[in-house]
């Protein structure tokens, strides 16, 4: 397995640190935001003009900086949702699982809910009452995804409060908060680490998905899933405007998704993060 | 009898949930304003006698709990009432539902027809070529946006080949892209489910008995081992069949399928709000119902799970 292993590592970073390093370096790269436009070069096909490597799209624009630049919303989406999520989960999780009781309820039938409606059935019902908005999406996913932290710290919290190093630590006197931030938690940290990672993927896909559907992103700001529902119109005959856009939401999709999986043999042997 | 009282309590949180969430979904819904503001929102001359005719008419000067119980018991009766601008919405819903539930059980069948064979090579030789390629194909398939995959389908099998119909429901071959879109994310969950359920099985005691007894490599496998292993594949089916519906309804529209994500979102793009309430409320009560009756289905095949 030892070789599988280096490969999904090698290529998650490759991938990752590929498309994530174009992003961070975007406005250097692409100083007018992939806004420009030239009329005169719409439609051009890719690979036919240096100065358009990806060719261009319906209004001239240079597709390779309008995915550059469009990456900005997918990673900033992803990973503010998910740190968020993680924050809000972590401390529910940990209360609920260390007092029991109204914390335990509360997470427990959150959770039967959240279940029963799927995150973009919740969105689209959401975002069709307040308005589309980058602030409402972040905000929804992290009120779709706490509960998945909080039952996964909730899970490794009942089993550590019992360790013998936990009993020491009260039977010392330390306060419960010490004893959940210091001794518990960098204990439950690798299946929260891998889920994390999962999750910016899972983010990202789900914040195109919705951009797509006109409940997103504001189509003035390049996005991916912005770029595919323009370039729907096209495919018959500017294939390429939707191609790069998807192909980018895949890969850096694919190395998320393999940089969990690497992490999960190296962090999580027992298998909590399914 | 603990049976007896982990089935109550199970069915007592399903009827919970399906009540919080028509709860919260007829409440947000009122919260987009007077539907009858809305209605006549393209009408020119309009009266205060014209909006509270159209308040009578679709029972709105009627309070919340009285409402919220037409709506429940409609549900259940499939007296739905009307939409704002389509007629009846009860047609309407039955048409999409079956068009939606087609597709799902397409998919479904699509990808059970991968990803158990498949799956079940990967865990009889762990850590092979075959099983470490399985695993890579298996983490590809899980990074595609499902309704990009669609829209690359459209481009190689409609625009470029000719093969299959772009979009709408017309006939068998309308199915086949859509089945695939969705049977490709499905199946890449699937294989993974399958190949660690299965290596779990094959390390139990009965497939040692059973090898020994002299029986065939394959009734080991597809007799024993299989239908062992079903039990778990059955559970983390009804659980994906929450994300299975949330899918159907992008990859829905891509294809122009006539169904109920299709509904959902036309009813957005309109702000017909009593469609929109019905849809999701139907989803949600599907969802609650297969996750309970797996549950359910779980405690009458393996007496041994713990009643928690």
């Amino acid at each position: 397995m030892s070789a599988l292993k280096s490969f999904e590592f090698v290529a998650g970073i490759f991938l990752i640190a590929l498309i994530g390093g174009a992003v961070v370096l975007s406005p250097f790269l692409f100083p007018d935001g992939g806004t420009a436009q030239s009329l005169v070069d719409r439609l051009t096909p890719p690979f036919q003009a240096a100065q358009y490597p990806l060719g261009t799209d319906p209004l001239g624009r240079d597709i390779l900086a309008r995915v550059v630049v469009g990456g900005r919303i997918s990673f900033f989406v992803g990973i503010v949702s998910a740190i968020g999520a993680v924050a809000i989960g972590t401390v529910i999780g940990l209360l609920a699982g260390y007092y029991r009781g109204v914390w335990d309820t509360f997470l427990m039938r959150f959770a039967d809910i959240q279940l029963a409606l799927p995150f973009i059935l919740l969105a689209i019902t959401v975002i069709a009452i307040i308005g589309p908005g980058l602030d409402r999406i972040i905000l929804l996913m992290i009120v779709a995804q706490w509960v998945q932290y909080a039952r996964l710290i909730r899970g490794s919290v009942l089993s550590l409060r019992e360790a013998e190093y936990v009993q020491a630590a009260q039977s010392y006197g330390l306060r419960d908060r010490a004893i959940l931030f210091r001794h518990i938690l960098p204990n439950a940290m690798g299946p929260l680490v891998i889920l994390g990672t999962l999750n910016v993927a899972t983010n990202i896909l789900l914040e195109s998905s919705l951009t797509f559907l006109g409940l997103g992103i504001d189509p003035l700001t390049p996005s991916w899933g912005g770029m595919l529902a323009d370039g729907r119109n096209y495919i018959q005959t500017a294939p390429w405007v939707t191609i790069f856009p998807g192909l980018a939401i895949m890969l850096t999709v694919l190395g998320l998704n393999l940089l969990g999986d690497w992490l999960r043999d190296r962090l999580d042997p027992l298998g909590r993060v399914t | 009898m603990p049976v007896l009282g982990y089935i109550a309590k199970r069915v007592f949180q399903a009827i919970f949930v399906v009540i919080v969430v028509t709860l919260f979904i007829s409440f947000a819904i009122r919260l987009t304003g007077d539907p009858a503001v809305m209605m006549l929102r393209e009408s020119a001359n309009v009266t205060p006698e014209d909006l509270q005719r159209i308040r009578e008419g679709l029972g709105l000067d009627r309070s919340f709990p009285v409402q919220y119980w037409e709506f429940i018991s409609g549900l259940f009766t499939g007296n739905l009432g009307d939409s704002f601008f389509r007629g009846a919405i009860a047609p309407l819903v039955a048409d999409a539902l079956g068009a939606t539930l087609l597709l799902a059980a397409t998919s479904l069948v699509v990808s059970l027809i991968i990803s158990i064979p498949l799956g079940v090579h990967a865990a009889r030789h762990r850590g092979s070529l075959a099983d470490q390629t399985i695993r890579i194909l298996s983490l590809t398939g899980l990074s595609f946006p499902n309704f990009w995959l669609g829209i690359m389908l459209i481009l190689i099998f409609s625009v470029t080949l000719g093969w299959l119909p772009a979009s709408g429901f017309r006939g068998p071959a309308s199915l086949i892209m859509p089945a695939v879109t969705i049977g490709v994310i499905l199946t890449a969950t699937n294989l993974r489910i399958v190949r660690t359920t299965m290596l779990d099985t094959l390390n139990q005691q009965f497939i040692m008995v059973a090898r020994a007894k002299g029986l065939t490599e394959r009734s080991v496998i597809y007799k024993h081992a299989l239908r062992n292993s079903s039990i778990a594949l059955v559970t983390y089916l009804g659980l994906q069949f929450g994300s299975l519906m949330g899918g159907l309804v992008v990859v829905e529209l891509v294809f122009n399928w006539p169904g109920m994500g299709t509904l959902a979102v036309d009813a957005i793009a309109q702000r017909d709000y009593p469609i929109l309430q019905t849809v999701i409320s139907i989803l949600a009560m599907m969802i609650v119902a297969v996750n309970l009756i797996v549950d359910l289905v779980y405690v009458a095949l393996d007496p041994r799970i713990r009643l928690e």
